[in-house]
């Protein structure tokens, strides 16, 4: 994950620029340099995205995971299976992708209304806006399982935080099951909202920080409210940051695997299927990895579509504004 | 500049779909084979207390193989949720232990692989010869014809076990019948100050699996037939889910709760703390009770009471050949120091000193007459193994019959447990959900 939130690097001191002579800097320079970062990319990247999506047209269960090069082809057998809406499996699959999408849209609305929120709110200088700051990364800073294990302590039925409060309060008779069934579902945003709206947050603080003052104080002058002021400079200015951060908050959320896996364990409530454990748990429960792979490509088409459907859209309307 | 975005996140998008990809096919750690030929690494099941409880009793057995063989031994003590996929994931990548422990009932399904060292004739006789073991613990060793790929290691069997001063207090006998054991739990529960007759880990897949297998043979069904294809669908499987689930459900005896409980320790919790008055497990349940601080004389062990009358069909099946086995991985760089250690943890000593420390019945004759084991809720579990037990079906589908069924009964307690209706209906396209996921790995 951390791979892909590294920050711009920090613009280079200002010298005069030399021009380079190309007896120092020899033609194949440039390709040699870039050489070690195309490997890892080829490695880390497009390998495994390769054997994935070859292992997907193999019939690989039991009798071939030890070597699965020998095991037999299936052609698009898998993904005749996968997409069989009216078997169990396909249909399932269905479900997973709808659940994955409600719960996507979720997490996505509300951990950017809230790191927006929290973005503008501490835009103004004041006593304790550091630590403020620093509070509100927390949930981003701690290791994945610690944060989210802890949640599973809390919304446990019996000995759970969560219950034990409400019951308390009188709120609810401290009976509910958070994890399992219809509630799973709420749970499982509620607990990746946590997760992702610090980043939401920190990325539009450090856009914010790019809209001039100047304009604002312009603004004021003008008579302009803080709704007005919000509406008219910074969600605008703050376009371009937007594009990119819900395109990432998107693709991270549709894929979460951390969150549901953390806190159900091997079987996930029908309501919190998402599809990177549905796919998980269609390749270990049977022991089937072409299917597994199938779905996992099919997740990689959706995902590849709304991508390049999204990214022209928003970039035409970047332009027109 | 626009279609460097593009470019760039496409690959993210792809970059990150891949990762679910790669999580399939790729195991978190798992034991180095290489090294010093002089190490094996052991993947040990959880039989005891807790994971540590394991590494205590196995730690010092161990030190004692190294002081007479000199091999050392790098122990891994693997729970029960992962360890399935845990074994696959080392069958897949080769990364992986020398010898590991594994559920008996999946022999056939791990056999299948190819990845563990079938005992031939030759094989057998480093580790002290066929003959050494008991008839019923060879059962479930693998499939028929082959050689097996695994030998037995600790033997168990499922029983009845109840509080006896629950039973007292509410003035009830010990059922004998099925119907009696509901009749009792009802009159021992009370939801308004938390306590239940029964307890259940509804959420242990191998658990559930265990209890479709027994209480399907009750009402007359098999999840496979001859030829070893799937009859998950049959009437008597679904009558024998529901007489289970129907524990929480229509019988309300088993707390909700019971439906979040991952593992035998959190039901055998729910027992100790005086929350539940019976609960079915194996005969090791009983170190885990005793070390949750209830002594021997406060609980009573029984067969777990079958149907009667039986529906027609039904056999008296109150447990399955529970246990567990040793294997070799075929591809370990020192498979007779493997067998050397497979022969050190079934030799009489060993057999003798860990399934008394697990509460475990040896698979050895000659551990078997030691004295340590003649107790009298170890018969109980002796006699059940010996009359009343069925193996399951050793074919390689086996382990996905677990999985596959388990998790959906997983899901049933959970739909119950939140309230929802769970009958007869319900429960079939349960069954036909399994059923057709496990024909897709086939």
């Amino acid at each position: 994950m951390a791979t892909t939130t590294s920050t711009p690097g920090v613009v280079a001191g200002r010298r005069p620029p030399r021009r380079p002579r190309s007896v120092l800097a020899p033609r194949w320079l440039p390709y040699a340099l870039l050489a070690p970062a195309l490997l890892f990319e080829l490695l880390v990247h497009i390998v495994p995205m390769v054997t994935g999506i070859y292992i997907s047209t193999l019939k690989l269960n039991q009798f071939f995971v030890r070597r699965w090069l020998e095991a037999p082809s299936a052609g698009i057998d898998n993904f005749s299976v996968a997409l069989n809406f009216d078997g169990a499996i396909g249909s399932s699959l269905l479900r997973s992708f709808g659940v994955t999408f409600a719960f996507t849209v979720a997490t996505l609305a509300f951990s950017w209304a809230l790191g927006m929120f929290a973005a503008v709110l501490l835009q103004r200088d004041f006593r304790g806006r550091a630590l403020l700051r620093t509070l509100f990364l927390i949930p981003y800073a701690l290791p994945v399982y610690a944060g989210v294990i802890t949640w599973k302590f809390m919304l446990g039925r019996d000995n759970g935080m969560v219950n034990a409060l409400l019951g308390d309060l009188g709120i609810t008779d401290g009976d509910t099951f958070w994890l399992l069934g219809g509630n799973a579902f709420a749970s499982t945003v509620v607990v990746a909202v946590w997760r992702l709206w610090p980043f939401a947050f920190l990325t539009l603080m450090a856009g914010l920080q790019s809209i001039p003052n100047d304009v604002y104080e312009a603004a004021a002058v003008d008579g302009a409210g803080l709704w007005q002021q919000f509406r008219s400079f910074t969600l605008p200015m703050l376009r371009p940051v937007n594009q990119v951060l819900l395109l990432v908050l998107f693709l991270w959320s549709f894929n979460d695997f951390n969150v549901p896996y953390i806190l159900f364990g091997q079987s996930v409530p029908a309501s919190a299927d998402l599809i990177s454990i549905h796919v998980y748990q269609s390749s270990f429960i049977t022991w089937n990895f072409g299917v597994g792979s199938a779905m996992s490509v099919l997740l990689l088409l959706v995902l590849l579509v709304i991508t390049a459907v999204y990214l022209p859209l928003t970039n035409r309307r970047l332009r027109d504004a | 500049m626009r279609r460097r975005t593009l470019g760039t996140a496409l690959l993210a998008a792809a970059a990150l779909t891949t990762t679910t990809l790669t999580s399939c096919s790729s195991g978190e750690g798992s034991g180095d084979s290489g090294g010093e030929a002089q190490t094996l690494t052991y993947w040990a099941s959880n039989q005891g207390t807790s994971l540590d409880n394991d590494k205590e009793i196995l730690t010092p057995e161990l030190e004692k193989f190294t002081q007479q063989t000199g091999i050392e031994v790098e122990l891994e003590v693997i729970p029960w949720d992962s360890l399935l996929n845990r074994i696959l994931s080392a069958t897949t990548s080769g990364e992986a232990p020398d010898v590991l422990n594994i559920g008996n009932t999946w022999s056939a399904s791990l056999q299948a692989t190819g990845a563990f060292l079938p005992f031939e004739d030759e094989q057998y006789e480093a580790i002290g010869g066929k003959d050494k073991f008991l008839q019923s613990s060879l059962s479930s060793t693998g499939a028929e014809g082959e050689p097996p790929t695994s030998v037995p290691l600790y033997g168990l069997a499922y029983g009845l076990f109840y509080n006896k001063q629950m039973f007292a207090d509410a003035g009830v006998q010990p059922p004998t019948t099925w119907a009696q054991l509901v009749d009792a739990a009802k009159r021992l529960t009370d939801p308004a100050t938390g306590t239940y007759g029964m307890t259940v880990a509804g959420a242990s897949y191998t658990e559930n699996a265990h209890f479709a297998f027994m209480f399907g043979k009750q009402n007359g069904a098999e999840f496979f037939d001859d030829s070893g294809e799937p009859t998950f669908t049959e009437e008597g499987n679904v009558a024998g889910l529901k007489q289970y689930l129907d524990l929480m459900a229509s019988d309300q005896v088993v707390s909700p709760s019971a439906a979040e409980h991952p593992t035998t320790n959190d039901m055998i919790g729910d027992f100790t703390s005086g929350k539940a008055a019976m609960f079915m497990g194996q005969n090791n349940s009983a170190a885990t009770i005793e070390s949750n601080g209830m002594t021997g004389e406060q609980y009573g062990v029984i067969p777990i009471p079958i149907l009667d009358p039986l529906p027609s069909g039904g056999q008296r099946v109150n447990s399955h050949v529970a246990g567990i086995n040793m294997s070799v991985f075929a591809d370990s760089d020192n498979t007779e120091g493997a067998l050397q250690l497979v022969e050190f943890m079934t030799n009489k000593e060993e057999q003798v000193v860990l399934n008394q420390k697990f509460g475990s019945l040896p698979v050895t004759e000659e551990a078997s007459s030691d004295p340590a084991f003649q107790t009298e809720n170890l018969k109980i579990f002796n006699s059940v193994l010996a009359d009343t037990a069925a193996a399951l079906p050793m074919i390689p589908n086996e382990s996905q019959f677990e999985t596959t069924v388990g998790q959906a009964m997983q899901d049933l307690f959970g739909r119950i447990a939140t309230g929802q209706s769970v009958g007869e209906a319900e429960i079939t396209e349960a069954l036909e959900g399994a059923q057709e996921q496990m024909a897709s790995g086939a």
